[in-house]
């Protein structure tokens, strides 16, 4: 009877997370068959979802059109410029605030944490008047400054939460064998907390790969990433949407391959402490 | 270190190390070209080797964005003097504004060659501001009725030249069978104010509203403004396609190419795209008309051209306008007809295009013509108003105040709120901007 009811009950939460898993996909699905239509099935209704002529033509006329390997690039150098710097800036500082914890350091983690909560564009003529000033105007340089700011919140207040996860005895036992600041953070702190950087690090590239605001605004020919690339695609008078697809199979393709095999280490770091 | 966290760890320093890495290999001078995904600017994208031949000291760099991303780049880079950009492609909307904040370098020095007296005198007087003319068009175009000529035979009436709103009303509810989902006429529904405010504003001078009085009082809360939207959510209700509030351009492009929809009044640029056979399902059964008036004196159709400007400050002024000469030029539309045929020429920018015997065998020419001609921006209504502009107010508060009373009859279209009530939001929505502004007390 315990045998019947737990094998239902595992064929209920795998239809679930199927569904669940299925329905957070289709949109991507979507995409990909579209791009792989005409503009003309693209728009067909009722909506074709495989029954139709499968063409290369949107791939192709993306490549003619665009120099994609150079938007590629330019995602790379920011998301994963802005990634390490921010990693650099933000492991001593957490690791500051959960070792050695002052008497306001909840009340600075609060306060980093409220800069996320600020409209972006509050602060787009400042910033653009600064980058102009300074010859950062769409530069990777540029961006990668910006990024790693807008992102470093999240950086470390994920690697706090690991931090305080390993216990100070640990790192007192190092102090006890002689070990300096230096050596403590990066032959003990580290090496221990790796799954929770390597998730803080898939997390910010991920985000960075798709910040939209910035990467739009602060780049004109030069630095512009893939979400520059997708939004050349979106027209006013025309039909496009077969060739947006293809420009946003072709941006996301990167990120969803990273992401899928960096699954397992995304999950168990986004996990970590989650359950003691 | 597990191989993974190494292999992202190596990645992250060479983007570090690469941001320095930018190409220094610029030999010719480089403008940065900025534009909308237009199948006309593409297709200038594509032609440029003939520029580049001709002026081989000038290299150009295009940055092609979506149309309101565009709008919000190019506004803070000219509002700051960013200098990201050495052409901008900009609107009829823009240009007044911008020419007379001194945004704008004037293009009145143009070579005689260019003959700046050849373009259209209702898109010219668009772009000038103080007798200066601040963007060259680069093609232009007006609203029109696109009509379905089987399903007009097979209701019994025969289009007129110029139909007036009752006559569009009839003929959409005769030729509506929703039972195979044919509806008499499709109209823009999706709020913005390039959107069905677009629509709506040019709609409504043919019914003699208007924006603002003479001292810029709002009149959404005039007669002529209820008749306005009553009579579109009526006819929308008993012709219209479902899901019309999210109906912009581009849905009704691909509802009347699909041959839902008997009549579509929308920009004249579309000529285009439902007689292409290789697009459109009904290519061959379309037929042309002049937006509809009610014998007021004006009717509902627009003016807007995509225009080519040089923001002040660029250090490639010359290089700029070099580049602006040769693609408003006639010549250029020579070479896009001897490329890509006449029906792909820029349309609604010269008076030579015309003329010319070639492009008046284009089966949508005259009409554009003439719809280009019969929309006038600085007298757009029937009764006087303040402000230049026909399906806009050539005011830098229109984008929002528009866009939010759009979203108004734009949830009157999808049945949320009563029509009384949207005009009245709109009503107040103005009044409390205007004051604001410091338009009004």
């Amino acid at each position: 009877m315990a045998r019947a009811v737990s094998v239902r009950r595992k064929a209920v939460v795998t239809l679930v997370a199927w569904t669940v898993g299925l329905a957070i996909f289709f949109p991507i699905l979507w995409t990909i068959l579209t791009s792989f239509k005409t503009e003309a099935q693209a728009i067909a209704s009722p909506p074709l979802f495989f029954g139709f002529d499968w063409t290369l033509e949107n791939y192709a006329t993306v490549q003619e059109r665009s120099d994609y390997f150079r938007h590629f690039w330019n995602s790379v150098v920011i998301s994963f410029g802005s990634t390490l710097l921010g990693l650099l800036i933000a492991i001593p500082a957490a690791w500051s605030m959960a070792f050695v914890p002052g008497r306001r350091t909840k009340d600075v983690l609060m306060w980093m944490l409220s800069t996320k909560m600020l409209p972006p564009v509050g602060v787009l003529i400042p910033i653009y008047l600064i980058f102009r000033d300074t010859g950062l105007l769409d530069t990777r340089l540029g961006l990668v400054i910006v990024l790693t700011l807008i992102n470093l919140p999240i950086i470390i207040w994920m690697l706090f939460t690991y931090f305080k996860e390993i216990p100070g005895e640990i790192l007192e036992a190092a102090r006890m064998d002689g070990a300096d600041l230096r050596s403590e953070i990066l032959y003990v702190l580290t090496p221990m907390a790796v799954p929770g950087i390597a998730s803080t690090l898939l997390l910010n590239v991920i985000l960075a790969w798709n910040e939209a605001f910035w990467t739009l605004n602060l780049t004109a020919a030069q630095a512009a990433p893939l979400t520059a690339f997708i939004a050349s695609y979106s027209s006013p008078e025309g039909l496009f949407y077969a060739k947006l697809s293809a420009a946003s199979t072709l941006a996301i393709a990167p990120i969803l391959v990273l992401g899928w095999f960096s699954q397992k280490q995304l999950v168990r770091g986004l996990t970590f402490g989650a359950v003691k | 270190m597990p191989s993974l966290t190494r292999a992202l760890l190596g990645a992250c320093a060479l983007g570090v190390f690469s941001t320095g890495m930018l190409s220094a290999a610029a030999v010719a001078e480089t403008i940065t070209i900025a534009t909308v995904n237009n199948g006309d600017m593409i297709r200038m994208q594509g032609l440029t080797e003939d520029f580049t031949a001709k002026h081989p000291g000038i290299a150009l760099e295009w940055v092609t964005l979506e149309e309101n991303v565009l709008r919000q780049r190019v506004t803070t880079d000219i509002a700051t003097k960013g200098g990201q950009y050495d052409v901008m492609t900009i609107g009829t909307y823009e240009v007044p504004i911008w020419g007379r904040q001194g945004w704008l370098v004037s293009l009145n020095d143009l070579p005689d060659s260019y003959d700046i007296d050849d373009i259209l005198p209702a898109i010219r007087g668009g772009l000038t501001v103080d007798g200066h003319l601040y963007a060259a068009p680069f093609y232009g175009e007006s609203s029109m009725v696109m009509y379905r000529t089987d399903l007009m035979q097979a209701a019994g009436l025969e289009m007129p030249e110029a139909p007036t709103w009752d006559f569009i009303a009839q003929a959409a509810r005769a030729m509506t069978d929703k039972d195979n989902e044919v509806y008499g006429i499709c109209l823009r529904g999706k709020a913005g104010w390039g959107e069905n405010m677009a629509f709506l504003t040019a709609t409504a001078n043919s019914f003699g509203a208007r924006w603002f009085d003479m001292d810029w009082r709002p009149q959404f809360d005039s007669e002529a403004w209820a008749t306005t939207l009553t009579f579109y959510l009526d006819l929308m209700a008993d012709a219209g396609p479902p899901g019309a509030s999210s109906n912009g351009f581009n849905e009704n492009l691909a509802l009347f190419q699909t041959g839902k929809c008997g009549m579509w009044i929308d920009a004249t640029v579309a000529a285009s795209f439902v007689t292409n056979p290789a697009e459109s399902t009904v290519a061959d059964k379309v037929g042309f008309a002049l937006a509809p008036d009610n014998g007021l004196g004006k009717r509902g159709n627009w003016l807007w051209a995509w225009s080519l400007a040089i923001p002040a400050g660029t250090q490639k002024e010359a290089a700029a306008k070099a580049f602006i000469a040769w693609a408003t030029s006639k010549e250029y539309l020579d070479l896009v007809a001897e490329s890509e045929g006449w029906a792909n020429v820029p349309p609604g920018t010269r008076t030579s295009l015309y003329e010319n015997p070639n492009y008046a065998q284009v089966p949508f020419a005259r009409i554009t013509l003439d719809s280009i001609n019969s929309a006038d921006p600085t007298s757009p209504t029937v009764d006087p108003v303040p402000y230049v502009g026909v399906q806009f107010v050539a005011i830098p508060e229109f984008q929002g105040l528009a866009t939010a009373v759009g979203q108004q009859f734009s949830a009157a279209l999808a049945g949320t709120i009563p029509a009384e009530q949207a005009l009245a939001t709109a009503q107040t929505l103005a009044e409390r901007e205007m004051r604001r502004a410091g338009y009004t007390r």
